[in-house]
Parts: C-alpha cells; sequence; structure tokens
C-alpha cells in the first residue's frame, strides 16, 4: 500500500479502524485472528503502548466491504478491547508511515 | 473483597479456594504432570472431582452440568495433550453459549516456547473457540483472573472461557491478605424502550406473524415470559434446535421446530408470516435453510443479548440489543391482544393438512415409536440429552419437551460423543432427576470410555442405544444426494454393547430380546443409577422431512 495516495487509498474504499486496548502478550493475536479467521484481509497495522504502557492503541488499516459492520461489532465483544473508532481512509496515521516504507 | 488474617498459600491453593468461594461442588478432569500441583490442592477441597476416562468426557461432563443448571462449571486437564483433548468440548461450548470454565495445566513459565515436554500453545489452539481465554503469569494474578473467568463466562451471551496456568505459577507462594469476591454476571444495560414501542407497534399491526424462539430464550430463562407474550399477542411459535422445551410443544400455539428437519406446517406457515418475531436465536443455516427464501415476506424483529447478532445474517427491521427476557417483559403491556383469527385458522389448516408425520409411533421397534415408548414412561421432570445424528433429529421431532434444560443437545458444532458424558454431568448437577441419553451406535463409541465413569458415580442416566448398524444421517444423505452410493457409512463390525457395557460395569438390556418391550423399558427407566438400553433400529429409516442443504426451506423433500 506504500505506493497509495490518500485518493486512491479512498478509491478502494478503506477504512481505518483505531482501537484502545489492554497491553499484554495475547492481545494482538486475538484481534488479528478475528480478521484472518473470516479471512478479512488487514492491509497495514500499527501497534504502540500508550501512557503507562498498561494500555495500547492499534490502529488497522482494512477493506471497506459490507462485513465490516459485522467485524466492528465482533472487535468491539473483545473482552481486551475497550473502545474502537471507525475513521475514513482519509486518516492520516498510515499515510504519514509511507515514507518509512518507500 | 474480604480481609481475613493473611496466609502464606501456593497458587494451587488460591485457585482452590476461588473455586470454593465461587460456589462450584464439582469438577471433571484428568490429572497429569502440568496440573498436579492444583489436584494435590484439590485432594483437600471438599469439591468432588469426578475422574473422566478422556479429557473431552471431562468438558462434555461440565457442558452436562452447566447446561442442566445455568450456571458455570469447571473442567480440568494437564498441559499437552490434556488440553488438546479439551478442545472440542470447549468448540461446544462456545457454539452453543454454554458457560463453562475450562483450567488447563501449563509447562513452567521459564519453559514456555522451547518445545518442552507436553508444551503446546494452549493458549494460541483456544483464542478462536473461547470468549475470553487467560495465561497466568503469577499467583497473585489468580485472585483476579478466576473471578474474571466466571464473570466473563457467565455475563452476557454465556460462553467457554479458558485459564491456562503454568506448574510454577501454581507452586508459587503467595501472601493472601484478601479475597476477592465470587464472579457474578454482569448487569445488562436496559433495552432501548423507543424500539420496544416500535416492535409492540409492528406485533399489533402484522396480520400473519411468527414467534421464533432460540438458545437465547433458555440462557435467560425467558421461556415463561416467551409463552406470555405469544398468548397476549396470539403468535404461532417456532423452536430453533436449542429452545425446545422453551414452549412445551404440545401448547396450541407451538408448531415445534423449524429448519431443516421440522414439520411441513412449520416450514410452510414461516413462509407465510408477514412479520418474524426472533428471541435468542442467530438464524442459523440449519434453521432457516437458504437465507433469501426464508421467510421471504416477512418484516423481522430481531431481539438478542449480542448486538453482533443483530443484522449478521438478515437485517431486522428493529433490532433490539438487551437481555431477552427484559425485553420480553417490557413488550408484553404494550401488545393490544390483537385479532388473529384468520391467520390462526390458517396456520390450523397447515397443521392438519400437513403435520409431522411419525410412522411407527405406535411401534416401539421403530425410532418414532421407541422415543414415544420411552417417554411415556417418564415425566417433564426427566432431562434428555441426545448425541448427533438420525436420532438426535428423530427425538427432537418426537419426544414431547415441555421445560426450558429438560433437553441438552450438541446444537451448533454437533459433536458425535457430547450425549453420554453430557448426560453424566446432568445427572452429577441434579441427582434427583432420571437423565435419558438417546445415542446412536456409531456417536456412543466416541466416549463409550465414560461408561466406566458413570458406574463409578453411579449416575441415574439410561443410555438408550438405537443401533441401525450404521452412520445413520451419513448413510442417509448418501442415500439421497449421492445416488445412494453407501461409503464408508455402514459398520462391518459390531460390538455386543450389551457386553460392552457390562465389561464397564453398566448394567444393560436388549429391547430386541425382550418379548414384552414395553414393559421392559418401563422397568429399566425405573431403576436408579446407569443403565444401557439397546435397541435395533432398521437401517434404511430416514429422519424426514429433510430441506437439502443449500435449497429453501418451503423445498424440503419427504415427510
Ligand atoms: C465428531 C463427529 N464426527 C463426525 C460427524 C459427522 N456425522 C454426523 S451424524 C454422523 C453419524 C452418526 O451415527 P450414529 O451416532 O450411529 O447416529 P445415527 O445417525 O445412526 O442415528 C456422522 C458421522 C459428527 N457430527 N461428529
Amino acid at each position: 500500500m506504500n505506493s497509495l495516495t490518500t485518493t486512491e487509498n479512498q478509491a478502494l474504499a478503506r477504512a481505518v479502524l483505531e482501537l484502545d486496548v489492554n497491553n499484554h502478550a495475547g492481545v494482538m493475536s486475538h484481534v488479528v485472528g478475528l480478521f484472518s479467521r473470516r479471512a478479512y484481509n488487514v492491509e497495514a497495522i500499527l501497534v504502540m503502548p500508550v501512557g503507562s504502557g498498561a494500555m495500547s492503541r492499534i490502529w488497522l488499516l482494512v477493506n471497506e466491504d459490507e462485513r465490516l459492520e459485522q467485524m466492528v461489532k465482533q472487535v468491539e465483544k473483545l473482552e481486551d478491547v475497550l473502545a474502537v473508532r471507525r475513521h475514513g481512509a482519509e486518516h492520516e496515521v498510515f499515510v504519514r508511515l509511507e515514507e518509512f516504507f518507500v | 473483597m474480604s480481609t481475613q488474617r493473611p496466609e502464606t498459600i501456593t497458587g494451587a491453593q488460591i485457585l482452590v479456594r476461588l473455586l470454593e468461594r465461587q460456589g462450584v461442588r464439582t469438577v471433571a478432569g484428568i490429572p497429569g504432570g502440568a496440573i498436579l500441583p492444583v489436584y494435590d490442592a484439590l485432594s483437600k477441597s471438599t469439591i468432588h472431582h469426578v475422574l473422566a476416562r478422556h479429557e473431552q468426557g471431562g468438558g462434555f461432563m461440565a457442558q452436562g452440568m452447566a447446561r442442566a443448571t445455568g450456571v458455570p462449571a469447571v473442567c480440568m486437564a494437564s498441559s499437552g495433550p490434556g488440553a488438546t483433548n479439551l478442545l472440542t468440548a470447549i468448540a461446544d461450548a462456545k457454539l452453543d453459549s454454554i458457560p463453562l470454565v475450562a483450567i488447563t495445566g501449563q509447562v513452567p513459565k521459564p519453559m514456555i516456547g522451547t518445545d518442552a515436554f507436553q508444551e503446546v500453545d494452549t493458549y494460541g489452539l483456544s483464542i478462536p473457540i473461547t470468549k475470553h481465554n487467560f495465561l497466568v503469569g503469577s499467583a497473585d494474578e489468580l485472585l483476579a483472573v478466576i473471578p474474571r473467568a466466571f464473570r466473563i463466562a457467565a455475563s452476557g451471551r454465556p460462553g467457554p472461557v479458558l485459564v491456562d496456568i503454568p506448574k510454577d505459577v501454581q507452586n508459587q507462594l503467595v501472601e493472601v491478605s484478601e479475597w476477592p469476591a465470587p464472579g457474578v454476571a454482569d448487569q445488562i444495560a436496559a433495552p432501548d424502550a423507543d424500539l420496544i414501542a416500535s416492535a409492540a407497534a409492528m406485533i399489533n399491526s402484522a396480520s400473519r406473524p411468527i414467534l421464533y424462539l432460540g438458545g437465547g430464550v433458555v440462557h435467560s430463562g425467558a421461556a415463561e415470559a416467551a409463552v406470555a407474550l405469544a398468548e397476549k399477542a396470539g403468535l404461532p411459535t417456532v423452536m430453533t434446535l436449542m429452545a425446545l422445551g422453551a414452549m412445551p410443544v404440545d401448547h396450541a400455539l407451538s408448531l415445534g421446530m423449524l429448519g431443516m428437519h421440522g414439520a411441513r406446517c412449520t416450514n410452510l406457515a414461516l413462509d407465510e408470516c408477514d412479520l418474524l418475531v426472533a428471541v435468542g436465536a442467530r438464524f442459523d443455516d440449519r434453521a432457516t435453510g437458504k437465507v433469501a427464501g426464508f421467510c421471504p415476506q416477512a418484516k423481522i424483529i430481531h431481539i438478542d443479548i449480542d448486538p453482533s447478532e443483530l443484522d449478521k445474517i438478515k437485517t431486522a427491521h428493529v433490532g433490539i440489543a438487551g437481555d431477552v427476557r427484559t425485553v420480553l417483559e417490557l413488550l408484553q403491556p404494550a401488545i393490544a391482544s390483537p385479532q388473529r383469527q384468520p391467520w390462526l385458522e390458517r396456520v390450523a389448516h397447515l397443521k392438519t393438512e400437513h403435520p409431522l408425520r411419525m410412522p411407527g409411533i405406535d411401534d416401539p421397534r421403530t425410532p418414532y415409536g421407541l422415543i414415544r415408548a420411552v417417554a411415556s414412561c417418564l415425566d417433564d421432570e426427566a432431562t434428555i440429552t441426545t448425541d448427533v445424528g438420525q436420532h438426535q433429529m428423530w427425538v427432537a421431532q418426537a419426544y414431547p419437551l415441555r421445560r426450558p434444560r429438560q433437553w441438552l443437545t450438541s446444537g451448533g458444532l454437533g459433536t458425535m460423543g457430547f450425549g453420554m458424558p453430557a448426560a453424566i454431568g446432568a445427572a452429577l448437577a441434579e441427582p434427583q432427576r432420571t437423565v435419558v441419553c438417546f445415542s446412536g451406535d456409531g456417536s456412543i463409541l466416541m466416549n463409550v470410555q465414560e461408561l466406566v465413569t458413570a458406574a463409578e458415580e453411579n449416575v441415574n442416566v439410561k443410555i438408550v442405544l438405537m443401533n441401525n448398524s450404521s452412520l445413520g444421517l451419513v448413510f442417509q444423505q448418501q442415500t439421497l444426494f449421492y445416488g445412494e452410493r453407501i461409503y464408508a457409512s455402514k459398520f462391518k463390525g459390531m460390538p455386543d454393547f450389551i457386553r460392552v457395557a457390562e465389561g464397564f460395569g453398566v448394567p444393560a438390556i436388549d429391547l430386541d430380546k425382550e418379548s414384552d418391550p414395553l414393559a421392559a423399558l418401563s422397568a429399566a427407566l425405573s431403576s436408579r443409577g446407569p443403565m444401557l438400553i439397546h435397541a435395533s433400529i432398521a437401517m434404511h429409516e430416514q429422519v424426514l422431512p429433510m430441506v437439502p442443504p443449500g435449497a429453501a426451506n418451503k423445498e424440503m423433500i419427504g415427510g
């Protein structure tokens, strides 16, 4: 996706998900497993601890198809996921990372 | 938290104390090296440990306890093969939303990731089949994790939780001065009042409504509220496999089970309805058939505790997230007892024109006849479990289920081997009841080793073994959909089931050899303790009607 511009991202109808999660070793498997089990491709992923490190934030770039609504509901059900926010593909988080992927 | 004199105890002792404080009276499992500290602590507890003979059996015993009571039940296994043997029972609990707490031993923390003896990634393996899981990092953590495991298992839509505890954590000494409160189900947010008002208005103005009950009705204790709503609103009612017993089958409004093996009248009524009120049901493919052909004319009200079920398969016109019992009780006063005469007459007409046909119902040597004969010896206090196959569907069709939690069956995963250990669990949890397990000659062998557990625990479990010398449901599918190419579904070797049972210490009778099978059945079912009742069934018998896989429900064949 590194070569895609913001407008191209939008054309592919992508969405950016922002998750607040508890920070421990299993959280990533729980979140990513939900997508892979349903053959729902995650295009990009970014995780960093926030604050004291008890929590992390996960950013996901995903294709926006008719299953996304259901995916978000499933993610919300995970015990270690505290909040899910949905953004459009124009969100800057991955765009600003592009320089590391050239 | 309750404060007491500080004690220095091990992680294993903490676990056992927390289970006792949680009110757990019986656990089922099998020990092994990586969980021995827990077993050592358990040996000094008042908790009754039931020694299963296979971890899957132990898992299904815990499921039987949980399904019969609604309270989370506990199973235990050691690391490696112990844990992997448990997985099927956990996956089964996930698909049927059964509250289960599985506790597994793990290799000591410093050895995790070294391919140590009997090390498997139990945490990773169990992620997709649990509601939540834990790998416990220290004995202290148990004080939070164990009550949380019970809370999660019981809260909202119930489900299995796995707690993996490394051996060194079990042995770790820590000082405990305060004990946490037992884990209990979370309060559920009140449903949206406006949505309830819209749902009531839709029910009041519908001309051909149907109430569609799922397993969630049983889980939330909503059976009474559902029957009350059906009566007030004049709603013909269908049930999923999981909901059987929620409304007595012989209730005037009951249309019995819908879907793949539902009666013609049931699926035809659904085809005509203009409003479907789905309660604690998830539009499973065995219930809906081809989704596009399911209730094609109907508006949908969908009530479920799990918001992710709303709009998952069918988009609801009104979707209400909430505890289904609460929602039904709030709906009730807003219902205006509408005039339903034409629709109820139409449904009555469908029932007389297209009833469930049960050939042989009066002959105890046929499938339906045997099931009815068993029922005639019992009252509604009996609990019924099944294995998976034709016998399961015949029982679902023919047994007069009238009580929620009377019926324990593996619905979502459809696991052969479920029935007997689940019956043992149900009998352990409710020893006053007679528990009958209907099984097949294929399924019974999948957990046959638990016969000795039944004998050891002297549980009041009667196994009715319907022997058709085949994997009957496979045989039926090959007959109907694979040009009668019968392959790998007919047994060549046949164990002598009477001697098998007796060899395990369980008395057995063979109805084939009884001149008066009814009298023999009635004597067997009124005795106490475990017993196997063997009955031969003709191989060609089919479960009908049947919706061919992928077809719409109204395209059912037979019956
Ligand atoms: C563990 C497991 N393996 C395979 C199946 C597929 N299957 C479904 S029904 C069935 C046959 C069951 O035979 P039996 O227990 O004798 O019951 P019957 O259909 O003859 O009544 C099989 C193999 C299953 N449901 N579960």
